[in-house]
Formats: C-alpha cells, structure tokens, sequence
C-alpha cells in the first residue's frame, strides 16, 4: 500500500520539490509569479539562517533583520556610490555581515536568555537608525537607487526576471544542503547540545562562547547573502528594509515551518508568502483572514508543519512496536497461566 | 591528586560552601555524602568550573583549577557527570555518547577504542546504539550519562548521584560497574544519600551538612560510626 507520510520521508520527495522549483517558471501564469516565488526564496535564505542560530543553538536574535539590511545595503552603496560591479559587492555583502556579526555576536553572546533578546532587538534598532539618519554615507530615507544588476556569465543574464529566479534557487539549494550537512554534524549537534542548556554543554568540555559566535555568525552571513541577493532583485533599497517587522516576519515563518528543522523554514515562507498573496485582493482587510489562520496553525501544529509532521510519523511508527509488544506479552501470560493450570 | 583548600562559593549573600578542604588521592574510590541542599553539587560545580569559588583554592595534578574555563578542566581530565542524567533525549544513544568526546573530537582512532571501552562496561547500550537515549528506560539513561563522561577519557570522574530515582536492583548494578571503572584505574569523587551501598564500594568518605565537611574517614570507620550509622543508613 502507498503511504503518503513515509514517502515524504523519502529523499524522492526532496528531488520531486526542486523539480517543481525547476519547472516553475515554466507553471506560472506570467512573470510576477516568478518573481513572487524568487522573493519567497530569498526570505526562505534568510530564514535558514534564523534557523542556526535560534532553532540550533537556542539564542534568539532579534538582529536578524538588521544583517539582513547590512547586506542588501553594502551591496547597493557598493554598486552605487563607488561603482563596484554586482559580484564583487556580493562578496563584500558576505564578509561584511559575517565580520559585523563576528563583532556583535562577541558583546552580545556575553548575555544569556531574554537578555540577549532585548539586546538584539537594541542592535537591530541601532542598525535601522544608522540606514534612516547616516545621510552621508547611506542616503537616509530617500534610500539607495541604481543598484547593480547581477551580470551573467556567457549566456545567462540574470537581469531578466526568470534567469535571476534560478539564480536564487542555486542559492536556496546551496544553503538548504549545508544546513543539512550542519545538522548531521558534530558541530551541529554541539549547537543543539547548547540549546539544551548551557551548564550541561560546558560540562560535556564544549567552549559555549566559541560556538555560539560561530552559530551567530553563520545566521548572519544567511542574512547577508539573503539581503545581497534582495537588493540584487529590487534594485532600490531603503532603511525600511532593517524594519524591525522583517525580523518578526521571519520569525513567523520559522515557527509556522517548523523550527530547527531542515524543510521547516522553505515550507514557512513560501507558504506564507503565498498565502498573502493570495489574500491581496481583500487589501488591507487580508489580516482578518491571515490572523485567524495563524492562530489555528499554532494551536494544531504547535511545532511548525515539518516539525508536527516529523512528531506524528514517530508516533505511527512507535505504536505497531506497542501493540505488537502488548500481544507478545498478553500471549507469554496466556502461556504461563495455562502451563500453572 | 585533587585538593581543595578553604574553598568558599556563595550564591548572592547565601555561602553555600564554607572552608572546604579535601583531598582525594589517585586511584581512590571518594564518596561524599550528605543530605539533599547539603551543598554536594555546589562542590561538584566548583570544582568542574561551573562554580566559582569566592576564597580558596581548588588544585587538581598540581595545576590550580579556579579561573579556568569548565571545557579547559574537561580537557584537564576532571569530568562530572550531573545529577538527573541529563540525556539529549532526541539523539541517539551513540551520538550521546560521542558528544562526550567533545574535547578529542580530532583524534577519531581514539574515540574509536574509548567507544569500545565504554561499551564493555555497559553492553546493553550497544544494542541501543541507534535509539534515542530518550526512549530507555531510567538505569539505561544512567548508563549513557555514566558512559557519555567517561567519554571524555577522565581521570577524576564525579558522579552526582547516579542511584537517583532507580530501583534497588538496578542501583546495585550500578555501583558494581562504577567499582569497576574505579579499578580499571579511573579515580572516582561519588556523592551519594544512599549512604550504606555507597560507602561498600568506597575507600574513604566525607559527610557533608549545610555547606561544611563535618567528619571524614576511611570506610571501616565510616560503616562503624554510630552518627553516620544514624544519619544516613538507618539502622
């Protein structure tokens, strides 16, 4: 018989989503779907990266929107105010979020818990503060304009809106592979480890400090390359992008996905993505929808669609092992009362 | 081999340890014993790192301990293995295990043969290997902590009250094995309320009461004495 909650347990499952994401393009009704899904990708990125450091390691960062703007703005002044071209902007969106992540990750790791929320929540405000009122180095809020278009290599040219959506994807199927690789590791469990409690990870010898920067700033590269390909996509950016909303957007998509889990973050966002795009019609009256929607959603999937899905198919599983141990012992009973007879 | 002189810890204003001293000397089987609140664990913790001392000094081979990092003690050869067998419920028995290794993560061969080690101690767990440690039984999970620190390769290994919450069967069990990693040449620091199975097994103990080292005494003397007799085994 076919069951469909084992298959998608299956690898064919995860080949039959990238072949949907190939063939997409070749689906969608015109070229703003395209877009749409390629913008979903995107945030998907930066979710990924939310999920290392807040579904691994356990530390809430309310920053991630920020680096998510640190990104998308060293690339737009980069191509824009000094004339360097798209990939080398690129590059320089990565290293500096992994350099400023490195940097806050060293003085706000210090802190524990909520305390390490709050303090995220500060930076991120200070990072939206810089984009608004640092006129002179980020234009303030008339934002940044002419932002370099990713040029291709030989025949590609990613300017054009398809082309750019499987540029994406490279991206999204990089970053969801290494999160895997991360999470069958030892490194990835040592995050985990950490997220169980602090005390019991440094007495199993693990140097908390050491690896919760180095989850940091792993979260804040994500954002980095998330945001650089943004600013990639739209072309004009503004300090609205480090609105703290973003951060709480994301957060919603980890946890209706399913946090610290590998597909959790891709299903989230897309299928949140597409479910207020689908409700654009209703205009500002879309939330009387979306609202309720979400609240059943974390009532009957409190931990996220993969992580409620990956809770049930254990459950099927441990419950034949039950009965079948429940009749093994009932039928030794039967023996032994018939052999005390 | 691991001394404490005058040690301290307070937690605020409350001094949950006050002038400790002790000594525990290689090859010997230590245990500690004292009522719940004593202040066991508050020594275990400031002697792993995850205390620190406010006065004294805590000395293990010699090097002083206070004001290193816990993972640098780990590395150092003093590993402890809490109270409550605080398991990764959701790893399997085997990555539990090697989470233990964390600090010779490099050297693989070494972890190879520790694993083997460790698995002859406790056999069950090699059939377990793939479950999650959640899913065993309570004796089961004490065996994955007891063997997730010996992982580490220590040569001081403080057990926090490992006969927590089991049955008398399997609490017997389990001191037989933690005497055999003692003779397999593992010095052993024990903190214990079960007082009398404990005390058969150890060469010297310590009796703890409100934050202070009230008496101390090889085993004989300690089985004989009539307040510890009183105190702690009821009889």
């Amino acid at each position: 018989m076919f069951k469909f909650g084992s298959f998608l347990m299956t690898p064919m499952a995860k080949y039959l989503m990238l072949a949907f994401a190939l063939v997409f393009p070749l689906l969608a009704k015109n070229e703003y779907q395209v877009y749409v899904m390629a913008s979903a990708f995107v945030w998907a990125i930066a979710v990924y990266g939310l999920n290392i450091i807040t579904g691994f390691c356990g530390q809430l960062n309310l920053a991630h929107g920020g680096f998510f703007a640190i990104g998308a703005y060293t690339l737009g002044l980069l191509s824009s105010d000094y004339g360097w071209s798209f990939w080398p902007a690129f590059v320089a969106a990565l290293v500096m979020t992994a350099g400023l992540g490195f940097l806050v990750g060293v003085v706000s790791l210090r802190l524990k818990e909520h305390y390490f929320a709050i303090f995220t929540l500060c930076v991120g405000f200070i990072i939206y503060l810089l984009m608004d009122k640092w006129e002179e180095l980020t234009h303030g809020p008339i934002g940044v304009r002419d932002i370099a278009a990713p040029y291709g290599f030989g025949l590609v040219d990613f300017t054009n809106t398809v082309p750019f959506y499987y540029l994406v994807l490279a991206f999204l199927v990089f970053a969801i592979w290494f999160m895997g690789r991360l999470s069958r590791s030892l490194l990835g469990r040592t995050f985990i480890a950490i997220r169980n409690g602090d005390e019991l990870a440094e007495s199993l010898g693990i140097n908390l400090m050491r690896n919760k920067i180095l989850a940091f700033v792993l979260s804040t590269t994500y954002a980095g390359l998330a945001g650089a390909l943004y600013a990639g996509m739209v072309r004009f950016i503004g300090p609205e992008e480090a609105n703290i909303n973003h951060t709480f957007d994301m957060i919603t998509y980890l946890l209706v996905g399913g946090i610290g889990t590998i597909t959790g973050p891709l299903l989230g966002t897309v299928g949140i993505v597409w479910i207020t795009q689908s409700l654009q019609f209703l205009e500002e009256y879309r939330m009387i929808i979306f609202g309720p929607l979400l609240v059943l959603l974390v009532i009957f999937f409190p931990r996220g669609i993969t992580g409620s899905f990956l809770g049930w198919m254990h459950h099927k599983r441990q419950q034949p092992q039950a009965t079948a141990k429940r009749q093994a012992s009932k039928a030794t009973a039967a023996t032994e009362v018939e052999s005390n007879a | 081999m691991l001394q404490l002189k005058n040690v301290d810890v307070c937690y605020g204003s409350f001094k949950a340890l006050n002038n400790i001293s002790m000594t525990v000397d290689t090859g010997e089987l230590v245990v500690l014993l004292g009522a719940n609140g004593a202040g066991k664990s508050s020594l275990f913790n400031a002697i792993s790192g995850l205390n620190k001392p406010s006065a004294g000094d805590v000395e293990f081979e010699d090097r002083r301990l206070n004001g290193l990092k816990p993972n640098a003690i780990v590395s150092g050869g003093v590993v402890q293995c809490a109270e409550g067998r605080k398991l990764f419920p959701h790893m399997s028995v085997l990555q539990n295990l090697m989470l233990g290794a964390y600090v010779h993560r490099r050297d693989r061969a070494g972890n190879k043969q520790r694993l083997n080690e460790v698995l002859e101690l406790f056999p069950i767990l090699e059939d377990k290997a793939q479950q999650p440690a959640g899913s065993l039984s309570g004796g089961q999970q004490q065996m994955v902590a007891i063997g997730r620190a010996m992982m580490s390769r220590p040569r001081l290994l403080m057990l926090d009250e490992p006969s927590l919450g089991l049955a008398p069967l399997v609490v017997k069990q389990m001191f037989e094995i933690i005497k055999q990693i003692n003779s397999l040449g593992t010095t052993v620091l024990l903190a214990e309320q079960n007082a009398f199975a404990a005390l058969k097994i150890a060469d010297r103990a310590y009796v703890m009461e409100n934050g202070q080292l009230v008496m101390e005494g090889d085993q004989e003397t300690m089985l004989g004495n009539e307040q510890v007799r009183r105190a702690y085994i009821g009889a």
